[in-house]
Parts: C-alpha cells; structure tokens; sequence
C-alpha cells in the first residue's frame, strides 16, 4: 500500500506551473528510472516478471502518456526523450494502443494538447495540476472549452474540495455508478485514484467487502442508473435511518450528485467512444506492432477498413439532410400558430413520443469485454433500462414546473451541499445554453430549438414533462437514426457502437457530435437528480 | 381616490372579523388571490381551481370553476389573480403557456372567458393594472412580457427582457411603469407605454429574483426576493436603484407581500424546505417579526386579505390546506430569542450583549481590575408607536484582554525555575515559594511555604514557631511583594486583623498584575479552610524571611548528602523507580536538617532562637503529624488543578513526593501529569518536560520517555538490519562500527562526520579533531565538530 502511494506520489510534482520545479521533478524520474533500468540487468529479452520489473514498465507506461498528453511541452519532450534512453539501452518500451483519445473521432481532428489556444491550454494546465494526468475526456470535450472549464470545476469539487463524504467513498461511489454501466474506463481511472487517496484495495474485490454504508447505496445506485422514476421517499428512508450505518442528508445529496454524475459521464464516454488512457490497462502495450492494427475491442465493434468504405456511400446519399433539417425548423417556427393543437392532442403527443422512445430498439447486441471484472461492483446484473409505460407499470408523468431543477432542485442541493448547486447550475446551463450558431457548414443558426427538442426528449423518455412544449416537434426535428443512437446512449451506453456514431447526422462536425453528447449527458443527470432530489424533498416533508 | 378607498377601508374594516383557520383543498395549491371586498378567495394549482367564500367561522366552497371531463392544461395553473375593480373578473397563467381570462358572471358552467395563447413557454405571472380596468400583463419562461387589453383578442404590446425568463411581473401602484424580475437575476423597468426598450435594469440578486411586490403606500420602495435567500428593498425614487434594507432567511424566497398600513412590515414565503411564513419588519431584519407555523408543505401563495387591513393574511400551500392566519396568534420568534449575547473574540477579547436595563440594574458589576478597559457602546432604536415589537436596546459591551495577562510568561519562567528535586524538601519548597514571589504570585508562593511548614519534620523547628514569632517580629519588613500597609501592628495585634488586611492587600496586588481575573475568589476560598491553614496564612511570610538567612548556610552542609542528579545513570531505567532519588534524597535530606538546625540555632538572634525553640515547641508538637495536613493539602491541590494551575500541582505532587501520593488516587494523577507534560510540550520546555517524566511515579507516565526510543542500525556492509548487537552483524560477521582513531570497535557513542560518513569513539573523534581539521580515516574530509 505505502509502495503505491509512494509510486504514485512521484508524479505529482509535475504539475507544478513553475518550470524549475517540474524540472527537478523529471530529473527525479530519470533517475529512478536508470535504477530501476540497472536493476533488471542489461538485456533481457522476455517481458521482466518480476515486481520490480512490472514497477518499471508501469513508470514508462506513464512516461508514455506523458508523452503524449501532459500540457506542459517540456515534460513532454523530456519524457519522449527518456523513453528513446531507456529504449537504446535495449529495454522495451511500451507503445499507446488505438488512435487518440476516442475511437469515433480521428485523432488529428481532436485537438493536440501542443496546439491548443491559451485559454484551453491553461484549462489543460489547471487539469493536469489537479488530477496530474489529462484524460481523454478532458481532451475529447476540449472542442468546448467554455463547457469543459465548468465541466472540470465541478468534478474537481466534488472529488477532492471540502465535502461530507471522506475522499475514498467519493470515488468509490464514483466506481459503483461507472461499473452500473459497465464502464471500465471510469472504473479503471477511478481504481487508481481509490487506492492513492488511501482507499482499502480489499472492497475493490466487491461491493460485499466495502463497508455496510456503502452497499446500502447499491440499490439506490441501481434505481437511479435505469429506472430513476421508481425512486421513492422510502428508498431515501431507508438510507437515512439506518441505524448506526444511515447515511446524513448532506452525505446523501453528495452521494446523490456522484452517482448521477458518473452514470451520465459514462453515456459520454462510451458516447464519444474514449479510449482507456495511455497508462491504464488496455492503454497501451509492450509488444512490438504486429501486422494488423486493431485493438480487440475496434474488432468487437466492427471498426475496420468497410467503415471507410460505406461512410463515403452514405455521405452521398445522406447529402442534404442538414438542409432538410433546417428546413423544418424554420417550418416549425413559422407555422406554429397556424395549427395549433389541442390540449388533448398536446397530451397525447407527449404519450405518444413517451412510448415510442420505448420501442426505439437497441438493436445491436453484442459483448463488450471488459478488462476488469466490473459486475462485482454493483449487485443484480440483470437489472437494466426497462420501459416503464410497458407490464401496466404505470407511474404518473413527471412534471416538470412541478419540481424544477432551477426552482427546487438548487435549493435543496445548495442548502445541504453548499456551492454545489451553483456549480451544477452552471453546468447545466452552460451545456443548455452553448451555441455556435452553426450546422455543420451553415452559420448564423439558430439552433435553440434542436437543442431544446434533444433536452426535452431525453427528459420525455425519463417521464418528465414540460407543459409548454409540443412533443410534436421531437418527431420533427429528431431522425430515426439519431433516436437510436440518444436512446442507447442514454439508457444502455455500453452497447453504443462506432456504427450508431457515424449513421447519424453525418455531415456533422465531429465537434458538433460531442456537443450532442454533452447535451445528453446533462439531461440525463439533470433527470435523474430530479428524482432523486424530488424523493428526498418529499422525505423531508 | 386614496382618500377614498381609505374611508371605505375604514368601514369594511370594521366589518372584517374572523380567526386563525383552514380547510382542506383536493390539490396542492400554487396560487392565491382574494377580491377586493376579502369576502372571497381564489385557489389555483395543477389540479385545482376553486372559490371559497370567507366566513366567519370557516371557508365555504363556492364555485368550482375547473369544468369539463377532461381538463385542459389550460386549467393548469401557475398563477391567479383577481381584477381589483371588476370583481367577476379572474385571470390566471398557465403552465402550457396559455394566459386565460374568467368572468364569474357568465351564466354557462364553464366560465372561461377569453385564451391567449402567444407565450411559448409556461406563464409565471399575471397582474391586472390596479387602475386600467382592461389592461392585463403577463410574464413567461419564454423572456417576454405581454401587454392584453380585454377588449381585444390579441396582446396590444410585447416586452422582451432580452434576459431570460420573466418570473414576476408588478404594475406599480398609480402610474404607468411596471416591474418584471427575471431568472438571471435582473430586474428591470418598464413604462407600459414603451414597449421597445426598458427604462432601468439592475441586478438585484444572485440567481433568479422569484418576486417583487411595490410598497402600496411609498412609491418608490420595492421589495424583491430571490432564490440567494435575501429579500432586499430598493428605493426606486434616485437615479440609480438604491437598496435600503436587506432581510436574510433561510431559504429562497418565493413570494413577498407587503403587510397593509404598517409601512416597514413584509410578509415572505420559501420554495423549498420551510413551510413557515415570516413577517418582517425590515429594519430589523435578524429576527422575523411574527412567524405562521401551520402549514406542513412549502406555502406557495400568500396575501392579505383586505388591502387596508394588516390583521389578516391567507396562504394557500403544497399540503393542500387553505388557511387564514390571525396577526394574534402568530408566533413572535423575538419572545422566545436569547436577548443575550456572548463571543470570544481571535485575541482573547470578549464581547458581550445583553438588555441595557439588565447591565444597568447590576451596578455590582465593576470592570475588571489590571488593564482591563471596557468600552460601552451603546444601541438605541427609536421606537414608532405603532410597532410591535417589544422595545429593545441592547448594551453590547467588549472586553479587551490586556496584552500582558493573556502571556503565558509566568508559567515558562515558573517552570524552568522550579526545583522539584535535588534538593532537601525544605528547600525546594524555599526556592520555589521565592519564584513564584519574584512573579508576583503570592498566593503560589505562601502555599509553598505553608508546605514546608507542615510536612517538615517537627523536630524542624521553624514551621512550628511561627505563630508565636509572629507575636514577636510582626513589624519586621515583609520580604513577600505585598507588605502590610498597616506596619505599626503592635506585637498585641491579633492574627485575624493581620490576615484582614492581608486580604486587602492582596487585592490590591492583583489589580497591578491581573495574572488570574479572580484571585479575589482564590483568596477567599483559601482562607475559608480550616483552622491550621489559616493561622499560617498570615504567619507564612515571615517565616520565610527568617528561614532565608538560614538556608544559606544549610546549603554548604547539604551538599554531602544530597547525591546530585548527575550521579544516576544517564541511562533512563526500566525499572518503575523514578522516585528513588527523590525518596532517597527526602529520607537523607530529613536528618541533617535537624542536625544542621540545632547546629545553626546559636547562629540566629537569640531572640529568634529562643522563640523557636522554646515557646513553638510545645504548640505543634507531636500532635500534628504531617499526614494531618494531608486532606487539606489535597483539596488545595485539587483546587490548583481545577483553576487551571495545573503545573501548580504537578510540582507540588512531584516535591512532596511519598507524603501525599497516597492520598490522591492514580488517575487524577496521571491526568495532571498529563496536561502539565502537554503544556510544557506546547511551549517547548522539552527538558522540564522531560524531567517531570523522570520524576513522575505513575507508570503511565513514567513509560512517556521511553517511547520511539529505539534506534535501528543497519550494518555498513551487508545493508542488512543488525538486530542483536549494535557492533556485530551475524549475518555478515564483520564488525560494523569501527573507531577511525583506535580502529576497535566502538560499543558505546559513534559519532561519525555527516559529510564522510567516518567516526569513531566519541572522546577520540573530539581529540583528534582538536588537533586536525582532516578526518582521522584519511579520506581528506575537512571534518567538524561542534
């Protein structure tokens, strides 16, 4: 244990803003490195086996992903430099797997951490310092900086400012709501990060080793993760009054925001297809590059050279369909008083987009291997998404003015959580609100109503209702294509694929995709908080 | 006109009468609002839409104006108000966005009377203009106000806040202009005439402004209140916005009324978490002036009842109640608030607040002595007739700490000065009383020598003459720092007068140095106890002044019996005996004493000697053994510790020795010890720290010093940890520390250069240094040692 927190604590230096000391830093390294480097003996040609060995390669893995990621330029030259030593010395270094950060976007349109522009650059510095690495997420969202700022601020709040919950819960909740969703890349990060802020590696080995606590939370984890409208006061109850294990109001609403936090990051991250980090299991490998380049998990996905292929096929014939788009909601701007609805008709338009947001099939169903074993996270692995207007399961709509996040929501979270609710605001208007006022090549759009239909759906299939808006437009405005994609994103991520990625809206910018993530990731969170937040207001009442 | 509908007021007033009650709604409501005669009131919610007509005794359900099978969103209300002038006449605003006019005087069921449906999003807020009987405006979540005339079918007017969404929308009272709060917390003015930019924006809060009422009476205050909690009042009249009063509660601020004819009250009501409904006077804006505590859900809507009438208020609510609150049965949170205040301050200041009649009455109450300043600073609140609020003015009054008294000086000094062992008993107990003297603390000092008195051995004369020397040499010069004002006691005096004064005196003292604010208590208790004790209160000093010019030449004999510290083995035994030096010393200590004394006898003045030995000895002879005293000595000692003095107690513990340790049991002990080491650790008196750890005997303590004193050493070969010797290492069988001089190998102290890394025995390592600058190993290291 104390070996892994001192390993880990070497890096932290490197995130010093001040030259000298980063420096010094790296210097550190190198030198262990040539330690450990002799250590091994000169020359050994099978992969070292032995812990030392295996503390090496971990130490260059992490060079490696300096490498390629650390914002500050001379810590990546430096670390380049000391892989190609290590290398002449006849060691084996390890190379990054995969293309960039995600598997969906080529990696020369994401944004390098060398070329970015001073504002993202000390966004990435200010990242690096905290986390001292600079995830892919980070940089996937680095198309929107102004989001990503907001973005980091909160989720640094949360795991590491002051807060009720001890430092080690937070990320293990955080891992808790990631394997949910069969996430390994946020469960892998999150492991590391459990073990340095001195977590008991024991309760990785299952929800059953952590303490009573935080098992308790395993059901509302799995409520809140696929059928947040279950949620009642009497699931807050029972973690509220439980006897000597019960959880206090303010630890509940910091376990609340972590577990919708991490389900909805996890739609993002197998939204954006993020690629496991450089230094992490699956990042990266030792063996010399073999003649196929694909990662196992590009295989699983039906990522090959076809894709190309047909992408240019589609492209043809999809031509055209940002015009029809734009199109329409002109259309629908205009004609919006000629035909107005009844009340009835309004109601039943929502029941309608309600219920057919149900029939939306995921439809390819395939297996995603994960390296970790992620389901002895979480408990009941059959529990998924699952239709709530089907089995005569009926729950009342949500209805939106009834209980808002800008009204309601915000009190409570701030009151017991202070701060928190002002940064989540924040978050979540700034992903409402964010516009280019373009579509793909046009400019001057204005795109406030795509944006409003993409909330307001993902709300729908939650059951939250606005009273104020016409359901019609959804149908209007969202493609078939595009509903699969937002409905496995939202519902299951883990059976996004590359394919669901690239049929819709295909003469979209990649940037623009990303913003629809990020639209769908707050949604979700906002939903779900909703009703988590809207139980324990009723508890409190 | 205002005249008018005063004395219209005047007479409906009169015929206004009611009590505090309720009645259950179907739904959870989201609105209220009453006609302008207050005989009726409307409910708006989700799912409700109601009239009840106020009575005496209850609330009479009048019209159900939600009609139909299935009810449109239409009827879904966010907001409802009724026409001021026109009384058959209600709008209300929707959810789905739809702004709805209702006449009461349509013979059909359904009463509804005129839809607009131009806001995108849902409608906020409502708001007849209080004079235009036609003219209506509306506030949405879509940014825009809109401007109806009743007449027409479509809005005549449209404001874009060019914000974000309208929460609340306010005609003031007589004049064109209006209000609107908006989500980002701006507030803007509007002249209903110019819909195409607004007159004045400010921000008023943080985060959305839910709402805000104009003053109905000034009209230029308005009242808004916000989600950051605050209801803030802004004087509209200046050129720029100015806010003049500020309320904070507890939670965000959904709706804020003023209260009729009382100009500085405003009724308040939360969103979230708190169902009461606070009034407020605003100039006081800590406390709420009266408190409603009926509803068991978030209120949504509050009003009051007539417009001219500050008893009433209605308040409609989420629990689905209807209530009508009576201003008498409200709660005053003032009555039950703690009037008095206390806080420490960063520096040791204290401040303190309590009701001024309260400080004054108390004319006990003086400053404290010795630098003590007080400063008075005094609140007074002008009154108004009419207010209700019980009449307040606080003193608040703030002690400051003198610099000097808040040191700690005393205690560092008195700790590394004490002698607790080393010497006879006596003496210590000599040495320790003159230290505590030299810091001005008498009354330590006198129990040091009282101490000496009692438990020195009988045959020891002096303790036991005293009160008889008294008689003799009352007029001798005191050595104690306070000396008798009154010097020309005559040998008659009585001992009670002297112990008098002394008392005076002693408060005298204190006020010069301050060290402990209640001594005056001290001495009182002191002298309280019983009988021996007191009598060498007053005797204590001048036993010290003869004892002195004795010690000095007991010192020289003492020497040869008392086995200095040093003699022990550095080397901190296992063993539980820590007290063997002191017990060893005491018991050697004892027979010189007495022996020396009678040697010393012929050396005092005769007079001296003749009262010591011959008058004092049958006074306290055998009677009084030491273990006599011991009850007494416990309580003082018990006494110290609890004042604080704790290091007042250890000492005397640790001097005392075997005499007293049987009387107090191990735990109180151990814990005094505790906090004395702890104290002394705090001011880094590591080696008083260190010799009160010797000297303990409680083995908890005693086993202090040992702790993380192991020293692991690895071999300078092998690497290896050496564990059973500290010179061989069995795993290589090499000796590891070699002498760099003699080249043996060192057994006892290595020292060795940090900069070579070579040593050797300590004495060789220093010789050789002092005659070469070079490491003895030949290395060429300019070694040091210092």
């Amino acid at each position: 244990m104390m070996e892994v927190q001192e390993s880990l604590g070497r890096w932290d230096r490197l995130g010093s803003r001040d030259l000298g000391s980063r420096l010094e830093a790296m210097e550190i390294i190198s030198q262990e490195v040539a330690r450990k480097v002799e250590a091994i003996g000169p020359l050994t040609s099978s992969p070292p086996a032995t812990s030392l060995g295996s503390d090496l390669n971990d130490i260059l893995a992490h060079l490696l992903m300096l490498s390629k990621r650390c914002p500050f330029e001379d810590v990546r030259e430096r670390s380049i430099q000391l892989l190609q030593e290590v290398q002449d010395l006849g060691v084996r270094i390890p190379r990054p797997l995969g293309n960039g950060p995600s598997r969906f976007i080529p990696e020369k349109e994401i944004l390098q951490v060398s070329k970015v522009d001073s504002r993202t650059q000390s966004i990435f510095e200010d990242a690096f310092a905290a986390l001292g690495r600079l995830d892919n997420i980070s940089l996937v969202m680095g198309f929107h900086p102004q989001y990503l700022e907001s973005f980091l601020r909160t989720q640094h709040y949360l795991l590491q400012m002051d807060g009720p919950l001890p430092l080690h819960y937070r990320h293990y909740i955080g891992i808790m709501a990631a394997a949910r969703h069969q996430c390994s890349y946020l469960v892998n990060l999150h492991v590391n990060d459990f073990l340095q802020v001195g977590g008991d590696a024991k309760w990785l080995n299952g929800l059953g080793e952590a303490p009573q606590k935080l098992q308790q939370l395993g059901e509302l984890n799995k409520i809140l993760a696929h059928r947040p409208w279950l949620i009642t006061k009497e699931h807050m109850e029972a973690l509220l009054k439980a006897e000597e294990h019960s959880w206090s109001l303010a630890e509940l609403i910091h376990a609340v925001v972590l577990l919708t936090h991490y389900h909805s990051l996890a739609s993002f991250t197998f939204g954006c297809g993020i690629t496991p980090e450089i230094h992490c299991d699956g990042g990266h490998t030792f063996r010399p590059p073999s003649l196929s380049q694909y990662c196992v998990c590009d295989i699983a996905n039906g990522n090959g050279h076809a894709n190309q292929h047909d992408d240019q096929l589609c492209d043809q014939d999809m031509c055209g369909e940002v015009e029809v788009l734009m199109e329409r909601m002109k259309q629908l701007q205009e004609c919006r008083d000629d035909e107005e609805a009844s009340q009835e008709e309004m109601a039943t338009r929502f029941e309608r987009e309600k219920t057919e947001s149900m029939l939306v099939v995921t439809s390819e169903d395939e297996e995603c291997v994960p390296s970790r074993d992620i389901s002895r996270h979480f408990e009941d692995p059959s529990y998924g998404y699952k239709d709530f207007s089907r089995r005569g399961e009926h729950v009342p709509t949500f209805r939106a003015q009834d209980y808002s996040w800008e009204d309601h929501g915000y009190s409570l979270v701030n009151r017991l959580y202070p701060d928190v609710g002002q940064m989540l605001d924040e978050k979540f208007q700034m992903a409402y609100n964010l516009t280019y006022n373009t579509m793909a090549t046009h400019k001057d759009v204005d795109t406030s109503m795509l944006r409003r239909a993409i909330w307001n759906y993902i709300h729908c299939m939650f059951g939250i209702r606005y009273d104020d808006y016409d359901y019609g437009e959804i149908n209007q405005l969202l493609d078939r294509s595009f509903k699969i994609y937002i409905k496995t994103m939202v519902c299951s991520p883990e059976k996004t694929t590359k394919r669901m990625y690239e049929s819709f809206w295909r003469q979209f910018q990649h940037s623009e995709k990303v913003h629809v993530n990020l639209l769908l990731m707050e949604a979700r969170m906002q939903a779900e908080l909703l009703y988590a937040l809207r139980a324990i207001t009723r508890y409190m009442t | 006109m205002e005249k008018m509908s005063r004395v219209t007021t005047a007479l409906s007033s009169n015929t206004i009468s009611g009590k505090t009650m309720f009645c259950h709604l179907d739904a959870p409501a989201n609105a209220i609002s009453v006609c302008r005669d207050a005989s009726q009131v409307v409910v708006a919610g989700r799912n409700i839409f109601k009239i009840y007509t106020i009575e005496e005794e209850q609330f009479v359900e009048k019209l159900n104006l939600r009609v139909g099978r299935k009810p449109s969103l239409n009827f879904s209300c966010a907001d409802v108000m009724w026409h001021q002038m026109e009384e058959n006449l209600l709008a209300t605003a929707a959810t789905n966005g739809a702004v709805v006019t209702w006449n009461l005087g349509k013979p059909s069921r359904n009463k509804q009377d005129q839809l607009f449906t131009e806001h995108k999003r849902t409608v906020n807020k409502v708001c007849f203009h209080p004079t235009e009987v036609y003219m209506l405006l509306s506030g949405s979540q879509d940014g825009l106000m809109k401007c109806f005339d009743l007449r027409k079918k479509e809005s005549v007017s449209t404001f874009s806040g060019q914000s974000e969404s309208v929460r609340d929308v306010q005609f003031s009272m007589k004049d064109f202009t209006f209000a609107a709060s908006f989500e980002n917390g701006n507030v803007q003015l509007w002249d209903i005439r110019r819909p195409d930019r607004y007159e004045r924006m400010f921000t008023a809060h943080t985060g959305p402004v839910f709402c805000c009422d104009w003053h109905p009476d000034d009209r230029g205050w308005l009242a808004t209140g916000g989600r950051d909690k605050m209801v803030k009042v802004w004087d509209m009249t200046t050129n720029r916005a100015k806010e003049i009063y500020c309320v904070q509660t507890i939670a965000s601020v959904a709706r804020v009324k003023w209260r009729p004819e009382k100009r500085f009250h405003l009724a308040t009501c939360s969103m979230m978490v708190d169902h009461n409904i606070y009034v407020w006077d605003i100039r006081r804006p800590f406390i709420p002036f009266a408190t409603f505590e009926e509803h068991k859900d978030v209120t949504t809507g509050i009003v009051w009842r007539h417009q001219h009438d500050p008893d009433f208020l209605l308040s409609g609510s989420k629990d689905s109640t209807l209530y009508q609150h009576m201003f008498k049965d409200a709660t005053r949170p003032v009555d039950k608030a703690n009037p008095e205040g206390l806080c420490f301050g960063l520096m040791g200041d204290l401040a303190f607040a309590a009701k001024e009649s309260l400080i004054n009455s108390d004319t006990n109450r003086k400053p404290y002595a010795g630098g003590d300043r007080r400063n008075p600073l005094f609140f007074f609140k002008k009154t108004d007739p009419t207010e209700q609020f019980a009449h307040v003015s606080s003193a608040l009054t703030i002690y400051e700490t003198d610099f000097d008294s808040n040191h700690m000086d005393w205690f560092v000094s008195t700790a590394q000065r004490y002698l607790l062992s080393g010497k006879p008993f006596a003496e210590l107990c000599d040495h320790n009383a003159k230290v505590a003297r030299e810091l001005k603390r008498p009354q330590v000092s006198t129990t040091w020598t009282m101490l000496r008195i009692m438990f020195s051995d009988p045959a020891n004369l002096p303790a036991a003459g005293l009160n008889h020397s008294l008689s003799k040499l009352g007029s001798l010069p005191l050595m104690n720092s306070f000396s008798l004002k009154d010097s020309g006691l005559g040998t008659e005096s009585r001992l009670e007068r002297s112990k008098g004064d002394n008392r005076q005196d002693n408060i005298h003292l204190e006020a010069g140095n301050s060290h402990i604010s209640n001594n005056n208590e001290e001495n009182e208790e002191t002298e309280g106890s019983d009988g021996p004790a007191e009598c060498m209160f007053g005797d204590a000093e001048l036993d010290d002044d003869d004892l002195y010019s004795m010690d000095h030449e007991n010192q020289a004999e003492e020497q040869e019996y008392t086995l200095p510290q040093e003699g022990f083995q550095l080397r901190h035994e296992i063993v539980d005996n820590p007290s063997a030096p002191e017990h060893f010393q005491q018991d050697k200590a004892d027979s010189p004493h007495v022996s020396g004394n009678e040697a010393e006898v012929p050396c005092l003045t005769p007079i001296e000697s003749f009262s010591l030995i011959s008058i004092s000895q049958p006074l306290f002879t055998h009677h009084l053994p030491a273990s006599f005293f011991c009850p007494i000595v416990r309580e003082m000692l018990s006494y110290y510790a609890e004042q604080g003095d704790v290091q007042m107690a250890v000492s005397v513990l640790i001097v005392l020795g075997e005499k007293i340790r049987k009387e107090i049991d191990d735990l109180t002990q151990e814990h005094w010890y505790m906090s004395y080491i702890d104290m002394l650790q705090r001011f880094e008196l590591w080696n008083v720290s260190n010799e009160v750890i010797k000297l303990s005997t409680c083995s908890a303590i005693t086993c202090l010093n040992q702790t993380s004193t192991t020293l692991h050493i690895n071999c300078s070969n092998c690497k290896r940890p050496m564990s059973s010797k500290g010179w061989m290492c069995d795993r290589c069988h090499q000796c590891a520390s070699i002498c760099a001089v003699c080249h043996h190998v060192v057994k006892g102290l290595f020292v060795w250069c940090q900069g070579c890394s070579h040593g050797g025995h300590l004495e060789h390592i220093m010789n050789w240094l002092k005659s070469s600058a070079h490491c003895p190993a030949g290395c060429g290291h300019l070694c040091e040692y210092t």
